[in-house]
């Protein structure tokens, strides 16, 4: 049912990466993190993205998030190039159209739940209220409770709530469960799985567990710089059944 | 093993070199100031002791009406006296090509042996012969800027007669190191210029031979002054003795003493400032530092290091600091006496200077140094070093975050959550945000402090030209005459006003407290040359009595209702009881003052006019000019446009100079505070503020939350600097004011205006260096590193 509501129209591609390179260059060593990446997302689509540590995951990710520029090839959103973008135009970007999510939640520590919620919707477009984005995560009655006050796991809903109450095209998650244990995690995930339901937000999902691919529709490998994998996902699972 | 930790403290300190030279700069500036006044303080005083002795300064003054010089003997016998001068001292009128109006000269007479006492040193050619009547020497300045070479003429009106003098050489007096004219202000070598002439010349000109009317004295080490002075008042009572003064009361060590407790309240007020903004500084950069490096103290501990090594060595960065400011501090401070010496050679004219450092500034400043910069840094370190080992490496518990009631109350007020981002960081570290906060208020407060002078001083002007002296002329009579003068004045060309003026010098007693001073009548109706208080409006004469300024009444102990004995010490030298009737405030002057009905029918005689002020037709100038160049009952005269013309370029010329460097050094306080408070707060929080570019914040957003906060707390510290600065400003006040010269107390907006805005500017601009470093913050590589 879920799969073939995107499915039944021609798929749009919300990002399209074209043989994307990255080389970082720390003195006379060179890193080739990204050797060539071609890969499209489409609308409200959720792809997990596997690789071994090292493989190039996060240097693509945030490429895609306009948070990098990578060292060669081209990459559109939508119709914007962001390999063309300039500095002020890729902070437009990912201020309209992005979602991030981090390991670390990167919450601010001043400001409580809904604050930290309230930061991104004040210069958001056409935001969800902060008490709606904080409900869909299961945190409605934690608004006024400082990012020291609450649980690894609740961080990292708050932060995804923050993610999605500007209603964004993309959410780009870089291993949003990494620093939790396995029922915080599913929470976690039992969210970022609702918003892309329910809102159709495309969305990319880092991680090293290769059990929570089954929750995708989609999951693309990483080698070396290089994609390896891309395969849809034939036996989707609801987080809750998730097996750990 | 101390090796590698002592190669760390200068890693460290590389990391932080920004921040530490800032501190030490802050620490520099006042140790500058101690420094350097306290070396040119030290200049003065050893230049002006060996100027005076070698000099034979003496050590009591008086002047009299006429004695014959037989009562020197009578002076000498006077127990504790070891040497007399006597000499004739009178005024002239000093014709000076390129000058409409004529130059003012004292003319003072030495003996043919030459003087005793006050030698004047000559500082080119020769004095003149002791019985040539038409030879002087002048005064090196005043000669100097007319260009009266040895052997140039100069026309002179001495003794009612006009006499043509050939300049033989230029003297230096120490009685004149500041040479004030009669109604002067300020010296004014132009204007005034002091004639030595042999003492044959001069008696025969006045009708003085065989007679003088000035002596002075120098005592015998042990001799006390008041005994000396009341035994020479009571010789000279009979020939007009006007009353013996100390030097303290000499005009020119007066005003010397005056400027050099103005170096001295300098040196008091402002260095404590820096020094303390200093040590909360070393405070908060070490404790961050110290802060970042927990886990290696941890490190240090586990390998073994002690306790008392560790603190040692971070202590040792703090010493650094101290070190580099006290030194810094110390160039600074001799760079700036130099400076100041050099103007005061310049301003003063000393025959030479003693240059000299002073050891125990040096002394005292290092060891403030130092203990600032230990004081600061201990606390922060001893905090932190004491945590055991296991703790240590741990990282720091999170900031806690709770709501409280202020909480609540910044929701209510729907602000931008990056606003609340920063109220919360002021109150949840207001230990730091006061600090931050009473570092810019103490730059405000010392550029207040710095700025105000020139408020008392345009003060003193307005009250002087602009209320009491509107008059373009005053001239000085050779003797009191009656109101008849006032017809004559009249009649001079291009005059539109005259009104009259009286002084008398005078003795006000009550009981033991007494007090030289002169009374001063006041005619009604007078618009030219009005009594006015502080603060520039008239004060109204009541019919009777004497009104005095506050200062006088304190020092009499009298208020309204009292009496007080008045001896007149010039002709008709009577002696007069009369009421004070009412006290106001006056910023210059310890005269009494009286209304003229009241003063001459006490008299029981005419009224009386001793100087003359008139109101001119500008254009008529010239024609009034040569005549009073004639005038032989005028003794001197004070043109006021003039005087304020003068007045207002010394201000204008300190102004640019001296603005230039209090601004510096007050706006480098808040450059060392909000610089250091900045690099702080990003260090701490660049994570937080790279994730909100993440979130789509455009720089300025997120330099918003850096350079909001710490203009924040700018503006909120500049009223309370400015509350510092007045209560400064009043302690320098007191400090500056001596018995015959009080500062007037005021502040202008402007001065509290230009005060904020140049610590707003220092911190903008030292905030705006740090925001620099923010807008290249990589966002990437700030979100990997947790710190
Ligand atoms: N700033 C950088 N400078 C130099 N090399 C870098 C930098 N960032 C990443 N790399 C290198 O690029 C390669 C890819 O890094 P990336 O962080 O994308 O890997 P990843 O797949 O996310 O790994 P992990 O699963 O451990 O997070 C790695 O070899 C890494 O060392
Ligand atoms: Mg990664």
């Amino acid at each position: 049912m879920t799969l073939a509501a995107p499915l039944s129209q021609p798929p749009r591609p919300v990002f399209r990466a074209e043989e994307v390179t990255r080389v970082y260059r720390t003195g006379a060593v060179e890193v080739r993190a990204l050797r060539g990446i071609s890969l499209n997302l489409y609308e409200g689509e959720m792809v997990v993205l596997l690789g071994a540590s090292g493989s190039g995951k996060s240097t693509l990710l945030n490429i895609l998030g306009g948070l990098d520029r990578p060292t060669g090839g081209r990459v559109f959103f939508r119709d914007t190039e962001l390999t063309q973008a300039s500095e002020a135009q890729l902070t437009a970007f990912r201020r309209a159209h992005v979602g991030f999510v981090f390991q670390f939640y990167n919450l601010v520590p001043s400001l409580t739940a809904r604050e930290n919620v309230a930061l991104v919707t004040e210069i958001a477009a056409n935001p969800m209220p902060p008490e709606e984005a904080l409900e869909r995560v299961g945190l409605g009655h934690r608004l006024h409770h400082f990012p020291a006050e609450l649980s690894g796991g609740e961080q990292q809903r708050v932060a995804i709530a923050r993610a999605i109450a500007k209603r964004p095209d993309v959410l780009l998650c870089d291993e949003p469960t990494g620093a939790l244990d396995i029922a915080t995690g599913a929470q976690v995930l039992e969210a970022l799985h609702s918003v892309n339901r329910d809102l159709g937000t495309a969305t990319v999902l880092i991680t090293h567990n290769a059990v929570i691919q089954r929750i995708a529709h989609r999951v693309v490998v990483l080698a070396d710089g290089r994609v390896v994998r891309d395969d849809p996902v034939t036996d989707r699972l609801q987080p809750s059944e998730l097996s750990w | 093993m101390v090796g590698a930790l002592d190669r760390k403290l200068l890693r460290d300190l590389r990391r932080i070199w920004a921040q530490a030279l800032a501190i030490a700069l802050v620490l520099g500036c006042g140790i500058m100031v101690l420094v350097g006044a306290q070396a040119t303080l030290r200049t003065l005083d050893l230049t002006l002791a060996a100027y005076y002795d070698r000099a034979r300064f003496a050590d009591v003054f008086t002047t009299l009406k006429r004695a014959p010089r037989s009562v020197l003997e009578d002076v000498a016998l006077i127990d504790g006296v070891a040497q007399v001068e006597g000499r004739i001292a009178t005024l002239a009128l000093v014709q000076v090509t390129g000058m409409s109006v004529p130059a003012t000269g004292q003319v003072v007479s030495y003996a043919p042996e030459g003087a005793v006492l006050n030698l004047p040193a000559l500082r080119r050619g020769r004095m003149p012969l002791p019985d040539r009547l038409d030879e002087v020497a002048l005064s090196e300045p005043f000669a100097e800027v007319h260009g009266l070479v040895p052997g140039a003429r100069l026309r002179v009106i001495l003794g009612g007669e006009l006499r043509e003098l050939t300049v033989t050489g230029w003297v230096l007096s120490p009685e004149f190191v500041y040479a004030l004219g009669p109604g002067s202000l300020m010296p004014d070598d132009r204007r005034f210029g002091i004639l030595f002439m042999p003492e044959r010349a001069v008696a025969a000109a006045t009708d003085m031979v065989g007679a003088v009317n000035q002596i002075s004295l120098r005592l015998m080490r042990d001799a006390d002054a008041r005994v000396v002075t009341a035994a020479l008042d009571r010789i000279l009572a009979p020939y007009g003795g006007t009353g013996a003064h100390d030097r303290e009361r000499q005009q020119s060590h007066a005003f010397l003493t005056s400027e050099m407790h103005q170096l001295s309240a300098m040196s008091t007020y402002a260095p404590p400032v820096f020094l303390l903004v200093s040590a909360f500084l070393v405070n908060m950069v070490l404790g961050r530092l110290i802060a970042l490096e927990r886990p290696q103290i941890g490190l240090l501990k586990a390998v073994g290091y002690s306790t008392r090594e560790i603190a040692w060595h971070y202590l040792k960065l703090a010493l650094l600091i101290g070190v580099i400011g006290t030194g810094a501090g110390w160039a600074a401070g001799f760079w700036m006496a130099d400076g100041m010496i050099g103007l005061y050679a310049d301003y003063f004219r000393f025959p030479f200077v003693i240059r000299a450092a002073n050891p125990s500034a040096l002394v005292i400043s290092a060891t403030l140094g130092l203990a600032v910069a230990a004081m600061g840094g201990g606390r922060a370190v001893w905090q932190s070093v004491r945590l055991p080992a296991a703790e240590a490496m741990r990282p720091p518990a999170p900031a806690l975050f709770s709501r409280g009631w202020l909480d609540r109350a910044l929701e209510a007020l729907r602000l931008r959550q990056t606003v609340v981002m920063i109220a919360r960081s002021i109150l949840r570290w207001p230990g730091r945000a006061a600090i931050t906060l009473f570092g810019v208020s103490a730059s405000v407060a010392v550029l207040v402090m710095s700025y105000f002078m020139f408020d008392s001083a345009a003060l003193l002007g307005d009250s002087v030209f602009g209320a009491a002296n509107r008059q373009d002329l005053t001239l000085g009579l050779m003797e009191p005459v009656g109101e008849a003068v006032l017809l004559d004045a009249r009649a001079l060309p291009g005059v539109l006003k005259v009104e009259p003026g009286y002084a008398i010098p005078a003795r006000l007693v009550n009981g033991t407290a007494e007090r030289l001073s002169a009374v001063q009548a006041h005619w009604e109706g007078a618009t030219l040359a009005r009594l006015v208080d502080d603060r520039g409006e008239a004060v109204a004469l009541p019919p009777h009595g004497l009104v005095l300024p506050e200062k006088l009444a304190q020092v009499l102990k009298v208020g309204p209702g009292s009496w007080l004995e008045v001896e007149l010490l010039s002709p008709p030298r009577e002696t007069l009881r009369l009421p004070v009737t009412a006290v106001f405030a006056q910023g210059l002057g310890q005269e009494a003052h009286i209304a003229a009905p009241a003063l001459f029918a006490a008299l029981r005689s005419a009224p009386q006019v001793s100087h003359l002020h008139l109101a001119l037709d500008a254009n008529a100038r010239a024609a009034l000019d040569d005549r009073l160049a004639t005038l032989p009952a005028v003794s001197g005269l004070i043109d006021w446009v003039e005087v304020q013309r003068q007045f207002d370029t010394l201000l204008e010329e300190n102004l640019l100079t001296m603005v230039t460097i209090y601004t510096a050094i007050g706006m480098m306080i808040a450059v060392g505070v909000i610089y250091n408070a900045a690099q702080i707060l990003l260090s701490e929080r660049s994570y937080e503020l790279a994730t909100l570019r993440v979130l789509g914040f455009s720089r300025r957003e997120v330099a918003f939350v850096l350079v909001g906060e710490m203009m924040l707390l700018t503006l909120i510290a500049i009223p309370v600097g400015w509350a510092m600065g007045t209560w400064l400003a009043q302690g320098m006040v007191s400090a500056v004011s001596t018995d015959i010269i009080q500062l007037p107390f005021a502040i202008s907006r402007r001065t509290y205006a230009y005060a904020g805005i140049a610590a707003a500017v220092a911190a903008f601009g030292s905030v705006t260096l740090v925001r620099r470093r923010l807008d290249r913050i990589d966002l990437v590589s700030a979100l990997k590193s947790r710190e």
